[in-house]
């Protein structure tokens, strides 16, 4: 009798730890389509892929990250500057070209390899180092702006954060395409493997031979050119490039990261998990919305939401050591 | 050229701040023998098989393999050599699989679906796992998580890496210090049989057990500097155990020729 209840036990631990994202998003859904007729309909749920496209893209540059036993704050950062360099770019009808796609690529490269050099090179701890440049960075943004947003008047580059491709929009085909890429490379490739093995033991990873510092300038170069292109959908979405855009952007990409499922100390990503969790927040903050819930409150009910997560996190890998 | 050390290192000293790990250390290993490295804690053991395994560099000294001069720049390098290291804390990945810490850092890549994107081939590394395991008489199921195994498992594991490689030279740092009596025996065994199969193979223990049990020979440490090499078969405990601790005369000639060790 007692080793039933106690297998019963365990295959509901195995459901919950393997499945209990999945059904707590689908108790979420259920619930608002109850609570509000108007959260089931086609076009608030493109709104909702919408808006949690770019937390989505950014949070799979953040899984390698936390991955890797490291962390990025300055994504906020790069979203502003890099929406802000794209907006300059734009700031005539004429300037319709390859040419900002690749400007604002390389900017994301190079604030990534500012950001791999420090860390892999110079030893300085991400924490500290990326809550320095998400100053320096949105700074940047201020100073070149004078404050005031740049308008865009390029019509084909508004199509990036506010076209459709068929029925579905832009961006969602665009962070569906950035998922399946970087879940191949997490899951499937030597990379992503080093990515783990870095994140769980730096001295195991160079004794089988690894090149460490390479992997981390790597791992943070991806998220740069992630957090880059998340600056570009948010400034065609919004039409301008404004500094003050992606301001706590970081948190809601690491909750969405953490709620996934990697483990919040390094060594194990799941890139189906952070997809995961960027839809439960925002279909979380979008419900709050549709609710008519207060500001103030959400901004418990997020804090609530992001401590659940880490608990989650830590319960699940505390536990398994 | 039976009697022509396959690694010998020469002068070797390495200081780390102000402290001497090792000073004006020659070390010569032979094809097929076991050689127990002994020394007190701070003798300088790990300093000198760091240095042989590529993860420092030495000072001043050289290194010859072969008889041919080498510079071993890192861990990749040490293994392109023939040289693997099984570590005391056993460098394995405890999130990853057993087949994919064997093949961590080298791992079998096919193509993706006719393209020239290259991927983990999981299922060919499991499987050339599988046969290296029953060798090693573990057979467990290389897909099992590093994390869930036993202290002699995780041995097994960390040795079946380094001689999947065919390693000519094999460095071993503790490989009974967290086993049970069983599982040390095992891992005694498991030495011999390397020996066996042609590897040399470097033995650094506190235990004086093994190295009476499966050594050849034993070069002795005691700060920083070799203080004795004396052969098994003609030594005692109580002398090893003096040389480690006391040290012995520097005049005293240490080197002993191989034809000398018995086999």
């Amino acid at each position: 009798m007692n080793h039933r209840r106690k297998s019963t036990w365990n295959w509901f631990r195995f459901l919950l730890e393997n499945y209990g994202l999945l059904l707590g998003f689908i108790f979420l859904c259920l619930f608002l389509s109850i609570a509000s007729p108007y959260f089931l309909t086609l076009e608030n749920i493109l709104n909702v892929g919408r808006q949690i496209s770019i937390t989505a893209i950014v949070a799979f540059g953040m899984t390698f990250v936390i991955t890797a036993a490291q962390i990025d704050l300055s994504v906020g950062s790069v979203i502003a500057l890099t929406g802000v360099t794209a907006a300059a770019f734009l700031r005539q009808e004429s300037n319709i070209s390859i040419l900002w796609i690749i400007a604002i690529l390389i900017m994301g490269f190079l604030i990534g390899v500012m950001h791999g050099f420090f860390v892999a090179k110079q030893k300085i701890p991400a924490f500290l180092l990326t809550l320095a440049t998400m100053g320096i960075l949105r700074g940047i943004g201020f100073i070149y702006t004078q404050g005031r947003p740049i308008y865009i008047k390029s019509e084909s580059f508004r199509a990036l954060g506010r076209g459709f491709i068929g029925p579905i929009p832009t961006p969602i085909i665009i962070m569906l395409v950035i998922w399946i890429i970087c879940y191949f490379i997490l899951t499937q490739t030597k990379f992503g493997k080093y990515v783990s093995v870095v994140g769980e033991n730096q001295e195991v990873a160079r004794i089988s031979g690894i090149n460490v510092d390479k992997i981390l300038i790597y791992v943070f170069i991806l998220q740069g050119i992630l957090a880059a292109i998340g600056g570009a959908i948010m400034a065609s979405r919004l039409g301008t490039g404004s500094p003050q855009v992606g301001q706590g952007e970081e948190l809601d990409v690491i909750s969405a990261v953490i709620l996934g499922g990697t483990n919040l100390y390094g060594g194990e990503g799941k890139m189906f998990g952070t997809l995961l969790g960027a839809m439960i927040i925002g279909t979380l903050l979008n419900g709050m919305t549709l609710l008519n819930i207060s500001p103030y409150v959400q901004m418990v009910i997020r804090g609530l939401v992001i401590l659940g997560a880490v608990w989650m996190n830590m319960y699940r890998y505390r536990v398994k050591r | 050229m039976q009697n022509e050390p396959i690694l010998k290192m020469k002068g070797i000293s390495k200081k780390f701040g102000s402290v001497q790990a090792l000073y004006q250390v020659d070390f010569e290993l032979y094809p097929n023998e076991i050689l127990g490295l002994l020394g007190d804690n701070g003798a300088g053991k790990s300093t000198l098989i760091k240095i042989i395994s590529g993860v420092y560099s030495p000072d001043v000294g050289q290194i010859f393999i072969h008889g041919k001069p080498v510079t071993i720049f890192d861990p990749a390098g040490a293994k392109e050599l023939g040289i693997e290291t099984v570590y005391q804390d056993l460098a394995l990945a405890t999130k990853l699989n057993i087949a994919e810490n064997i093949f961590l850092g080298r791992e079998k890549m096919k193509n993706f679906l006719k393209t020239p994107i290259q991927i983990l081939d999981k299922r060919k590394m499991e499987a050339e796992t599988k046969p290296l395991l029953e060798r090693l008489r573990i057979p467990l199921d290389p897909k099992l998580k590093v994390g869930t195994l036993s202290g002699g498992q995780r041995q097994a594991t960390a040795i079946a890496k380094s001689i999947f490689w065919e390693a000519k030279i094999i460095i071993m740092d503790e490989p009974t210090a967290a086993l049970g009596v069983a599982e040390t025996t095992k891992v005694r065994q498991i030495i011999l049989d390397l020996k066996k199969h042609g590897a040399s193979v470097i033995l650094i223990s506190h235990n004086l057990e093994d190295v009476f049990s499966v050594a050849d020979r034993a070069i002795i440490l005691r700060g920083g500097m070799r203080v004795g090499d004396r052969i098994i078969k003609e030594t005692t405990r109580d002398e090893i155990v003096k040389l480690m601790v006391s040290g012995e005369k520097k005049n005293e000639i240490n080197n002993i020729q191989f034809d000398e060790v018995v086999h």
